[in-house]
């Protein structure tokens, strides 16, 4: 990392009930929630800005951010240096990202306006009005902290790169052009069957031996037309894995999820007034979420200290207890309970003796997920893929593209009246479940071919991130003019966007866990942030099993009663 | 706005409300006063501003401030300054009113008055609608003043629909919205906009956007609303058209003088008997016009001139508009064989009620022979009776060269097709519908769309058939069987629609119009020659119909059915026997229509439900002899009875003072009884057999 620090404060007092290192999301929420139960907290995070993993970085940040995660640290060796009454580990970064791929087409152009860029590392993301994380944000009281925009609307993609409107409710239906009265009528009724049965209607009643069954039998047995099985599936219930084909299907959807998958999906369609669709997304991106809760956690009293690396663990040299950590500049802090974001782990040192507490603990430490990894790719262009419409999510059902895809892909494009980037561009994020760099690196490349014109230069193709970096300046003028020049050329994607920048990487996934350290997981493969809050909660509960998340207060039931989160028309 | 559940108030609700009643009542003594003194201080405005936000629907408050406003606008010392700030108060009244409830009508009203004076910001009014509308986009009240400033800023029908159709895209369960299109589609259409050149171009579309609405939820009816319309739209013609007539065109006609005489070579559908040589021409349109004259109709007739003869419409409420119109043709016995001519609409004057001129002008032509005199027919007449028993009648057998009515009835209406070319794009839009029902009836089970899927095949039939020939009577039938099962709520509605189906079905065709015709003789002098007896008996109708097809009948069987109305009846001019017996009719206003028969002589009521119900809901539907309408023919010093019968009976003396009825039946009804049936004996004195007893 970066050799030129600031000279470190001292940090006073010494003694914490909790700390945590890292910004993440679910670390913030840990820091505000511990807080909030009137813990005393300490929340460092090595980078100067918040959010880690879920950070929203500028051009010339998010390289470096996921350079110094892609490859083990160069630190100190792994040794214990004995203490008097502490042993000393030193920390050890995880490679999280595989190596990435960062082209530029117009380096002058985005150099320009780098730092009016707010990349989502972990995109795309967005929330259901429905979802959990809004009942948080509301309840937790950080939604004041925050302001949303209304996604526009969602599309089904296919190979030919046309995309399809996803009438995902009653007005939408209505509305869409490109389905047939008779499917307009299928999916309504079906709608129809799902809000009738949640609201316990008589006789639409679904039966228990259905809700048991795979959801896309039960659709099956409704005798859905495949394009409307496709919608409720991968658009609205936003599955996976394709659930057609047992033999690549890890994750089959049950009935029961996918009946509770609509109807957050069919709550959120019309919650806030402002917001038509079911999807919002946060004025200047995901990074603002760790924030809103990092100041959630400082109005309760947490510290914070960014900037400050973390060089080791303090563990109690008898019983193998934790004890403290040590910072960048010497100090020793200690606390009750610790939390740490998933880059960080502790090699064994070399010469432990096999009876050591640590020698079992410790390998145990940050779970991957076996779920693979996550491909993810952000795209930058300079027109929307649709001409009135600035911000959209599109998905890619499993075998849509080409026949070995077995995941769905999906895409965000964010415009700049979100604040991600400079009016006139638009970022386009792109995620896909893969077992390894190969595969999703070609989940990643196929939409991008399917949507994009990406201009053959011929540099850019192979240029690591260093290159890239580096030749930025040099090269402005020449790639300028090649950019002119190739735009000259004529369209060949006939109206296609063309990519100006593009970053491509493979997301390593890792279970949130409280074994004999607390670690955070991973930014997941999902649309939205359902499932890392209910880690997140459960992490809190194991380590504050006597402690109620985020109670009610009557502030807080002031504003769930408001429903009221910003939300700009 | 809608969908919210009543909850039953909470005693300290109902203790608000008291002492809310409490203060508005001391209020509204107080405005009272102001206002029966007419004082117009400051502080009366004031308090009647007070009192109508706590009550908007109070009307009078509502016009005692338009009374203020003229008082100060009439001071010789107002200003335009001094006006735009009265006025600007009212509106700001209105406004607090309409927070309060913006469903008062008052409240809506003033505020059109105040704004009208044209003093105020019309954008101020747009902003204000659309705050409104998006509270609650279905408040047909913002809708209705939102046509008005529409008006008045003259803001084109075309942004006006483009707002309303995204009104409609945000929730297409909007009745105000669909309406507001309909509305804006008709004056488009009528102003021949650009893009609205005609309904040809315009309705398919309007077709294509419904279906969405329809098909992607069929229990929401404000789409069928706008798809009842545009039905309506599609079938409707405007200009009004003549239908049928009679004597029909082609006809030979024989008027006999004499019942006795043997009649022989010519049809009994077209034989007639009248005592004065004359006979009742009927003109029948596809709507009800006005304007029917010796001017714009004309009769080239011998005997007959053209501007003698009169013109009446057969509108039972006494309106100068009516569907059918008759006007009586003399032949005297000095001219055996003469033809007749009828020209219709060659000149201008007969216009729809909806203003549509007559503009296909049609001609027809008939002969009429008249067979002299030869013996008294007083005789005859005295022993005249009908016994409307079953062995009384026989089937006719009609020769097979012989032309019975219907047959006329087409050669009508090929000359008649008013827009061969323009009938196209109505049968394909028509056809089109039909196929696109009929697929979502596969899909599901649903009572509006067989309802729709039913209208549209009947109109499809009218529309397209030339020969006459219902060819999806069957599936019309079947629709409406089913509709009576699934939906028992509607069950008469449903059963008033199968009836007129079937009755359109009976008389279309040659064979089944034949099955009903019998010929009627009488025991006594089996050589009397009679009239064809048409017979709709035994065959449950709960309505009649068809009434543009039965002109020619004049003995008509209707006995044993469902009838509660006979409603469209007094089409049938040359009717002089008719029987009713064995039906569901409830009061004598029911009878309405026969007024208008001015040749029935021999009438059957018996058996019926008359005087059995208190409540005649008929009633609210017909006129009355209290309706205005009817008041200039009440004569009180004519009646021949007591005014303490008159109160108990008037709605039959209205009826039969009217009629020159020989033969009466009635009992069975629960009002005859004996003091009834002496009065009836006054009240016609023509009548020679009351219930079968001949009268002294």
């Amino acid at each position: 990392m970066d050799n030129e620090l600031p000279p470190y404060p001292p940090i006073d007092p010494t003694t914490f009930d909790l700390i945590v290192i890292g910004t993440g999301l679910p670390e913030s929420i840990l820091a505000a929630a511990a807080s909030t139960a009137s813990k005393s907290v300490l929340h460092l995070d090595p980078n100067p800005f918040y959010g880690s993993h879920f950070s929203s970085l500028s051009l010339i940040d998010f390289p470096s951010f996921l350079t110094s995660h892609s490859s083990p640290s160069p630190s100190s060796p792994p040794l214990s240096i004995s203490h008097h009454d502490f042993a000393v580990y030193n920390f050890a970064t995880r490679p999280l990202y595989s190596p990435f791929d960062i082209s530029s087409f117009s380096p002058h152009l985005l150099h320009q306006h780098s730092r009016r860029f707010n990349i989502d590392v972990a995109g795309p993301r967005v929330f259901f009005c429905a979802d959990k994380s809004i009942d948080l944000l509301l309840k937790s009281g950080a939604s004041q902290y925050l302001e949303f925009k209304s996604i526009d609307a969602t599309f089904l993609g296919d190979d030919k790169g046309n995309l399809w409107n996803v009438p995902d409710s009653r007005a939408a239906i209505f509305k869409d052009k490109s389905l047939g009265l008779m499917e307009k009528n299928q999916l309504m009724r079906f709608f129809k069957l799902v809000q009738g049965h949640l609201a316990g209607e008589q006789g639409v009643k679904i039966s228990e031996e259905d809700l048991q069954s795979p959801f896309v039998d039960f659709l099956n047995k409704m005798g859905l037309l495949p394009k409307i099985k496709t919608f409720v599936l991968y658009a609205i219930a936003m599955v996976d894995y394709d659930q057609d084909d047992v033999g690549v299907c890890r994750d089959l959807l049950k009935t029961k999820d996918g009946i509770d998958q609509l109807a957050v999906y069919s709550a959120s369609v019309g919650r806030f007034p402002n917001a038509p669709g079911a999807l919002i997304y946060p004025v200047y991106g995901q990074g603002e979420l760790s924030q809103a809760f990092c100041r959630r956690a400082a109005v309760k009293g947490s510290l914070y200290v960014l900037r400050m690396p973390v060089t080791a663990l303090l563990v109690d040299k008898d019983n193998g207890c934790y004890k403290g950590v040590r910072l960048a500049s010497g100090q020793d802090i200690f606390s009750k309970k610790l939390i740490l974001d998933p880059s960080f782990m502790v090699p064994l040192p070399l010469g432990m003796s096999p009876s050591h507490p640590l020698q079992e603990k410790l390998p145990l430490f940050s779970f991957r997920d076996d779920r693979g990894k996550v491909a993810r790719g952000i795209c930058i262009t300079k027109t929307s893929l649709k001409p009135d419409i600035s911000n959209l999510l599109v998905v890619y059902p499993p075998r849509s593209l080409f026949p070995e895809q077995v995941t769905s892909i999906r895409l965000l494009q964010i415009g700049s009246n979100l604040a991600v980037c400079p009016p006139g561009m638009f970022v386009l994020y792109i995620s896909a479940l893969c077992n390894d760099d190969d595969q999703g690196k070609k989940l990643l490349h196929s939409v991008m071919n399917t949507l994009l014109t990406v201009p053959h230069s011929k540099n850019s193709e192979s240029k690591a991130a260093f290159q890239s970096e580096t030749a930025e300046n040099g090269c402005a003028v020449q790639d300028e003019i090649a950019e002119s020049s190739s735009a000259a050329e004529s369209n060949p994607g006939e109206g296609k966007p063309t990519l100006i920048w593009s970053a491509l990487y493979i997301q390593e996934l890792t279970l949130g866990q409280v074994e004999f350290l607390c670690s955070t997981p991973m930014p997941d493969w999902k649309l939205n942030y359902n499932d890392l809050i209910d880690v997140t909660v459960k992490l809190f509960k194991e380590i504050y099993p006597d402690e109620e998340f985020f109670p009610e207060t009557s502030s807080s039931k002031n504003c769930e009663d408001d429903g009221d989160i910003a939300l700009e028309a | 706005m809608h969908g919210r559940p009543r909850k039953v108030p909470k005693p300290e609700d109902e203790a608000a409300s008291a002492a809310k009643a409490q203060k508005l009542r001391a209020l509204q003594t107080q405005f009272f006063s102001y206002h029966h003194n007419k004082i117009y201080t400051k502080e009366a405005i004031e308090l009647s501003a007070k009192l109508l936000e706590i009550n908007p629907e109070s009307y009078t408050a509502w016009n005692y401030r338009k009374l203020a406003v003229e008082h100060y606008l009439s001071q010789p010392e107002s200003n335009p300054d001094s006006v735009r700030s009265i006025l600007d108060e009212e509106l700001r009244v209105v406004e607090s009113a309409l927070r309060q409830n913006f469903k008062s009508y008052g409240a809506w009203h003033h505020r059109k008055w105040v704004v009208s004076k044209g003093h105020s910001s019309i954008d101020h009014e747009l902003r204000l609608l659309d705050k409104f509308q998006r509270a609650d986009s279905r408040n047909f009240h913002a809708w209705n003043y939102r046509r008005f400033v529409r008006e008045l800023m003259n803001r084109s029908e075309q942004d006006e629909l483009k707002y309303t159709e995204n009104m409609i895209y945000t929730n297409f369960s909007n009745y105000s919205a669909w309406h507001n299109r309909s509305v804006l589609l008709s004056t488009l259409l009528e102003k021949k906009a650009e893009g609205f050149l005609s309904k040809e171009n315009v309705l398919p579309e309007e077709y294509e956007f419904i279906h969405q609405a329809i098909f992607t939820d069929p229990d929401d009816q404000s789409g069928w609303f706008y798809h009842l319309w545009l039905l309506d739209q599609t079938v409707k013609v405007d200009s009004p058209l003549l239908v049928t007539s009679w004597p029909a065109h082609g006809s030979d006609v024989l008027l006999v003088v004499d019942r006795f005489h043997k009649v022989c070579g010519l049809s009994p559908f077209t034989t007639l008997h009248s005592d004065s040589g004359s006979f009742p021409m009927v003109l029948y349109f596809n709507q009800s016009v006005e304007g029917v004259s010796s001017s714009t109709v004309t009769v080239e007739s011998g005997s007959n001139k053209s501007e003698d003869i009169i013109w009446k419409p057969l509108s039972v409420n006494n309106s100068q508009a009516a569907q059918v119109w008759v006007a009586h043709l003399t032949f005297p016995t000095s001219e055996l064989n003469s033809s007749v001519e009828v020209s219709v609409g060659h000149s201008e004057g007969i216009t729809s009620t909806r203003g549509f001129q007559y503009s296909y002008p049609s001609k027809f032509s008939f002969k009429v022979h008249v067979q002299p005199i030869e013996r008294d027919s007083s005789q005859g007449s005295v022993a005249e009776s009908v016994l409307w028993r079953e062995e009384n009648f026989k089937v006719y057998e009609a020769r097979s060269d012989e032309s019975i009515p219907i047959v006329f009835f087409d050669q009508l209406r090929i000359r008649n097709d008013p827009e061969p070319t323009a009938s196209n794009w109505r049968a394909e839009a028509l056809a089109k519908e039909i196929e696109c029902f009929r697929e979502l009836l596969s899909l599901m089970d649903c009572k509006i769309g067989k309802l729709t899927l039913a209208r549209l095949l009947m109109a499809y039939d009218a529309m397209s058939s030339c020969a006459n020939k219902l060819v999806h009577s069957e599936e019309v039938l079947e629709l409406y069987s089913d509709l009576m099962k699934l939906d028992p709520s509607h069950y008469q509605y449903y059963k008033d629609e199968h009836c007129l189906v079937l009755l359109q079905e009976m008389i279309s065709n040659r064979e089944s119009l034949l099955k009903h015709c019998f010929q009627y003789t009488d025991p006594v002098s089996s050589t009397i020659h009679n009239p064809i007896c048409l017979r709709l008996n035994n065959l449950s109708l709960s309505r009649m119909g068809a009434f543009e097809k039965l002109l020619w009948v004049q003995i008509l069987d209707l006995s044993h059915n469902e009838l509660q109305s006979i409603e469209g009846l007094e089409a049938m001019q040359l009717l002089s026997c008719l029987s009713l017996r064995n039906n569901k009719l409830r009061s004598f206003t029911a009878l309405d229509p026969l007024r208008k028969l001015k040749s029935l002589r021999v009438l059957d009521i018996s058996y019926n439900q008359i005087g059995e119900h208190s409540i005649d809901t008929t009633r609210y539907l017909c006129s009355s002899p209290l309706s205005h309408s009817v008041g200039s023919e009440w004569n009180k010093d004519e009646t021949v009875i007591s005014d303490g019968a008159l109160i108990d009976y008037w709605e039959a003396f209205f009826i039969f003072k009217e009629l020159n009825l020989k033969q009466l039946d009635i009992a069975g009804n629960a009002i005859a009884d004996e003091k009834f049936k002496s009065i009836l004996v006054k009240v016609m004195p023509t009548l020679k057999r009351l219930d079968g007893e001949l009268l002294g």
